[in-house]
Order: C-alpha cells, then sequence, then structure tokens
C-alpha cells in the first residue's frame, strides 16, 4: 500500500521554529513569514546554542552584516553619551573608528543609508534624549547637566535641545511635570 | 527586521490642506503610506474597526466639525490600544495655551500648519525621521516632545 501526503512547508518550519525556541527557553513572539520578534536580549551564546538546534532542519538565522555594523555604531553612541564610566577623550569620529575598526567615512555613509539619519544626528539625538531624563529628574541643575554631558556651556546645551526638539529645557520640564500630575488626576476619576 | 514604509494617519476637514499633506508624503525619503479622513468621528469610527490599521504618526487637526483634535487625543489616550501611536497635533493655531494644553494631555508633537509647501515637506519629514528612530531604538515615547 502507498499513502500520498500533501505538505505545507510554512506549517512545518513555523512548528519546529516553535519547538526550538521553547525548548531553549526563548521568549518570542510570531510576526510571521521567516520573521520571529526575540522579547529579551539574546546573548550571542544563547544565539549560537539556538542556531545549532536549528542546524538539522538547515535552518539558518539571517543577519545581515550592514545592519549588525549600524546596531554596534548605534550601542557604541549609547554608551558613549549614557554611561559615564565610558569616558572619551577624543572626538566621537575618532573614537567609534577606533572601537569599530573601520574608517569613519564608511561608517558614517552606511549609517547614513540605513537610518535615514546620520552619526551626528543621531548623537545630538541621544544626547537630548539623556539631557531630558536629567532634567526630568530634577535634582541637576541645567549647568551641571551641561557638564555631564560635555557641553561648553549651558547656553550651547539650551540651543541644541530647543534646535532638536522645538522647547526650551525649562518648557520641557514644566510639561512632563503637568503631565504627569494630569495623568494622576484622570486615574482617580 | 522592521518593516519598510511607515503607516501616517491625518484627521483634517479642510480639503486643500489634505491635498498638500498627501502631495509633501510623495516627495519626502521615506516611504509611507498616507491615510486621510475628513473629521474627528470618520477617524475615531476607523481606528475603533477591527481590521483598523493603527498609524505609526497621527496628525490631528484641532478644529474640526462634529469631534475635535482634542476629543480624538482624549479618547485615543484613555484607549491602551493606541498606546503605540505617536500624535501630532496639526493645527494653524499657534496660542502658547494650546500648545502646552495639548502636550500635557499626551500629545507627542505639535506642528503649526506651514504657510508654504517647501516648509511643510521639510517639516513632515523631520517628524516622520524622528518619529523612525524613537521606533528603531525603543526610546522612550513618553519624552517624545517635538514641537515645529
Amino acid at each position: 500500500m502507498t499513502l500520498f501526503f500533501k505538505f505545507d512547508f510554512n506549517a512545518i518550519c513555523q512548528i519546529v521554529l516553535e519547538q526550538t525556541l521553547k525548548d531553549n527557553d526563548i521568549k518570542y513572539k510570531l510576526v510571521g513569514f521567516g520573521e520571529i520578534e526575540v522579547l529579551e536580549k539574546l546573548t550571542s551564546d544563547k544565539q549560537a546554542t539556538l542556531q545549532a538546534a536549528l542546524d538539522k532542519y538547515q535552518i539558518e538565522i539571517v543577519e545581515n552584516q550592514k545592519s549588525i555594523l549600524v546596531q554596534k555604531i548605534k550601542d557604541t553612541i549609547i554608551d558613549m553619551v549614557f554611561n559615564e564610566d565610558t569616558v572619551v577623550n577624543v572626538k566621537s569620529s575618532v573614537y567609534l573608528a577606533d572601537t569599530l575598526g573601520h574608517s569613519y567615512g564608511y561608517l558614517s555613509n552606511l549609517f547614513s543609508e540605513v537610518t535615514y539619519t546620520s552619526i551626528e544626528n543621531f548623537i545630538i539625538l541621544q544626547k537630548i534624549e539623556y539631557a531630558k531624563q536629567l532634567v526630568i529628574k530634577q535634582d541637576l541643575s541645567l549647568t551641571e547637566i551641561a557638564f555631564r554631558l560635555n557641553y561648553s556651556s549651558v547656553a550651547h546645551l539650551s540651543t541644541q535641545f530647543k534646535n532638536t526638539t522645538g522647547i526650551t529645557p525649562s518648557a520641557f520640564q514644566r510639561i512632563i511635570a503637568k503631565r504627569k500630575a494630569f495623568n494622576q488626576d484622570n486615574n482617580q476619576d | 527586521m522592521q518593516e519598510d514604509y511607515i503607516n501616517i494617519t491625518l484627521a483634517d476637514d479642510d480639503e486643500d490642506d489634505r491635498l498638500f499633506f498627501t502631495d509633501a508624503f510623495d516627495e519626502i525619503k521615506i516611504t509611507t503610506r498616507v491615510k486621510t479622513f475628513n473629521d474627528g468621528v470618520y477617524l475615531m469610527d476607523y481606528l475603533n474597526s477591527k481590521d483598523a490599521t493603527l498609524p505609526n504618526v497621527l496628525f490631528l487637526d484641532l478644529n474640526m466639525p462634529r469631534k475635535s483634535g482634542l476629543e480624538c487625543l482624549k479618547e485615543i489616550k484613555q484607549n491602551p490600544k493606541f498606546k503605540d501611536i505617536a500624535i501630532a497635533i496639526y493645527s494653524t493655531s499657534a496660542s502658547e495655551e494650546d500648545i502646552e494644553n495639548t502636550f500635557v494631555q499626551g500629545a507627542n508633537i505639535y506642528i503649526k500648519k506651514p504657510s508654504d509647501f517647501k516648509t511643510l515637506k521639510k517639516v513632515l519629514s523631520e517628524v516622520v525621521t524622528i518619529n523612525w528612530q524613537y521606533h528603531t531604538n525603543s526610546m522612550n515615547k513618553d519624552n517624545f516632545l517635538l514641537r515645529f
């Protein structure tokens, strides 16, 4: 007797993937069609184990070299801005080139191509994000914040804050405080 | 990976403004899909419908018949389903009171409608680019305030 089968490859691959992710204790969300959102930070060890488990099915984690390098640029910038233990005594262009082992020109072109913004703008955006966090906490003066973020003066920080957000640091502080009060009032109703 | 276009929605009762708005997005670098509604009632009916595609950025005119932008903002902020939408107020008014009030009630962006097309293109392009950064870098949306 011969039996004939009809397969749905997508369904099979999905079951294999889901099972392997579960076996490896990885929290995930199916986005569809070969795309899975991992809901936790995947260490490179864990990713290697996952890849090894998928090898026998010849399923491969696709990694785009360009987007990986862009992510490294972003991580380096965020570390440079937010981590006060990372002391950078050189210009950020030199620092990025040295840390990542590529010329700044190459990094800068790649970054603009993938992210719709330049490295310079990304650094400013992140610095202002950090400034926002410090402004909201209200325990530092603007002078201290400017110093921490390596601005030459308060005026320079305020100008860049205003240019980036359209709002002055003090208006930002006021709005966020009012919004908190507003949300609290609403939740009490 | 990331989707390769951004969903934009606008509610504005002025036909010319809607037209300028969609034309401006046709000319900017980031690929967008733009949907427009003639007033707040049409907008909210759509957003609340089961198969609505929720926008990444929602632009609200403040003065609209039937349901104003501010009323839409309030409804949207009360519904957790809409928490990922960045809200841009798109208005002819530039009164400091209006601006601060909408920010306090949860708007992320305030744009005073520019009087020329070139500026409009530039502003919308910046809004989408910055929103893209927040979106792709998991930045804290609570601190996302932007004013033009």
